[in-house]
């Protein structure tokens, strides 16, 4: 159990699950895999496939349509799958909480693992979430 | 029989292929860190990746196949590890040879290519069949240039089939590598090489950017990991391969022994070389392009070798 835990915090591989977002957040995220930040020295890798994933990173004010699809993904992914909710929108909806097109956070529809409030949280933001994640993870 | 076990799962086989296996991926990705200038992942990246893909869960896809699904990732490793303690061993003493050796490993060789397509059909995803067929398509394109090129060094030691008569000529009358038909075949062999491995420019069967993984698309878990691990052992044992053939293999003696290894270490900076400076290409382009140019400098290489030059 200990191993696993630690080769789990030591290989994340992340999905990224772009949700009717306005894109400002899902470029932080590229911005945070670029050379400058180089994601990979804590093993950290995007893969394409929701079975390879060991985050979900969530994007976006989540769309009544978009809720049905995250919802099927999370249940595709092979557990433990942690979610992250990057960005406001993600996080509470923000300006968009009264919107009648909108479905809601995403901790309604999955359980979330952390948060990455702003808009958009910068790429230092982000690996600050993810660092923290691991922290959570190695103590429990 | 002990001794047998012993060189299938411990030294040249299983265990040692798999931990060098393990340190060269680890060096291909540090270098490709490096040439983008980035840090890169710590030595022990691929281990982690690999025991982390142990423990997470196995899922197999409804509409997919069960035993296929799960079975074909084992079918790969086993073909590799074979194939590394035939290599191993004749390189060791070449007297522990048999007659078509060299046949056998051409044959092995393939299969993990096999696999991966029995494993994309199994599992039943639209886009896992897409990459299994484009990878047969590679098969059937790669194949005919390689064994041309590999049957260059063969001509040349006047037709033997046993790799440590290969080796012993080599040893003998000079490296293949060092004629016009050798060099001419040794380029095809690199290239056929990188189509083999699966890396880019040759990665169109697992195009990450267009149909996401491929046939690994529906794989999770432990099976995610065998897989990973072939290709990880690939990349240690086709090079060596190579070696073998074209560059007189690794002699195990005083010195010889690093001079043999820099050999192995030149084919990998190559292919790490090469991967790092190219963009994929198509399917319909890779077709062409093995059974067009590379299949005529094959057989230039072949019939240089019937006139000794």
């Amino acid at each position: 159990m200990e191993l696993k835990t630690k080769s789990l915090a030591r290989s994340i591989w992340v999905f990224h699950f772009a949700a009717a977002s306005c894109n400002n957040c899902d470029i932080e995220i590229l911005d945070a895999l670029t050379p400058k930040f180089d994601l990979e020295r804590f093993g950290i890798l995007l893969v394409g496939s929701i079975r390879h994933a060991d985050v979900m990173l969530v994007t976006g004010a989540m769309s009544h349509k978009g809720a049905v699809r995250l919802k099927r993904l999370y249940e595709q992914a092979s557990k433990p799958c942690l979610v992250i909710a990057v960005g406001c929108c993600a996080c509470s909806m923000c300006i968009f909480q009264d919107s009648y097109n909108k479905a809601g956070p995403v901790d309604r529809f999955v359980p979330v693992n952390a948060y990455i409030p702003g808009c958009p949280p910068k790429p230092e933001a982000i690996i600050m979430g993810v660092v923290r994640l691991i922290k959570a993870l190695k103590k429990a | 029989m002990i001794k047998i076990l012993f060189d299938f799962i411990v030294f040249p086989g299983f265990l040692f292929t798999a931990f060098v296996g393990l340190l060269v991926s680890w060096i291909d990705r540090k270098v490709t860190a490096r040439v983008q200038w980035r840090v890169g992942p710590p030595i022990l990246q691929p281990l982690y990746d690999f025991v982390k893909l142990l423990g997470k869960e196995t899922i197999v896809p409804q509409g997919g196949s069960k035993l296929t699904f799960l079975l074909s990732p084992l079918l790969g490793l086993t073909a590799v590890t074979i194939v590394s303690t035939i290599l191993w061993l004749v390189m060791i003493s070449p007297g522990k040879t048999f007659l078509g050796d060299l046949i056998v490993v051409i044959y092995l060789l393939t299969i993990p290519s096999i696999s991966i397509i029995l494993g994309g059909f199994a599992s039943g995803n639209p886009l896992a069949s897409l990459g299994a067929s484009r990878e047969m398509k590679m098969i059937l394109a790669y194949e005919l240039p390689f064994i041309l090129a590999i049957f260059t060094p063969v001509i040349q030691a006047h037709g033997v089939i046993r790799l440590g008569d290969l080796l012993q000529y080599q040893w003998a009358k000079g490296i293949s590598l060092g004629s016009w038909s050798g060099f001419i075949a040794f380029i095809v062999a690199i290239i056929c090489m990188q189509a083999k491995l699966a890396l880019v420019p040759f990665d169109i069967p697992e195009a990450e950017t267009e149909i996401i993984a491929g046939p690994y698309i529906e794989y999770s878990g432990a099976p995610l990991a065998v897989y990973k691990l072939t290709r990880w052992m690939m990349l240690f044992v086709v090079p060596v391969f190579l070696v073998l053939t074209f560059m007189g293999g690794i002699i195990f003696e005083g010195w010889h022994i690093l001079w043999g290894i820099s050999k192995y270490v030149l084919l990998l900076v190559l292919i790490i070389l090469m991967h790092n400076t190219n963009p994929r290409v198509r399917i319909d382009q890779a077709i062409k392009f093995f059974w067009g140019p590379m299949t005529i400098l094959a057989v230039m290489a072949v019939i240089f070798a019937f006139l000794g030059i």
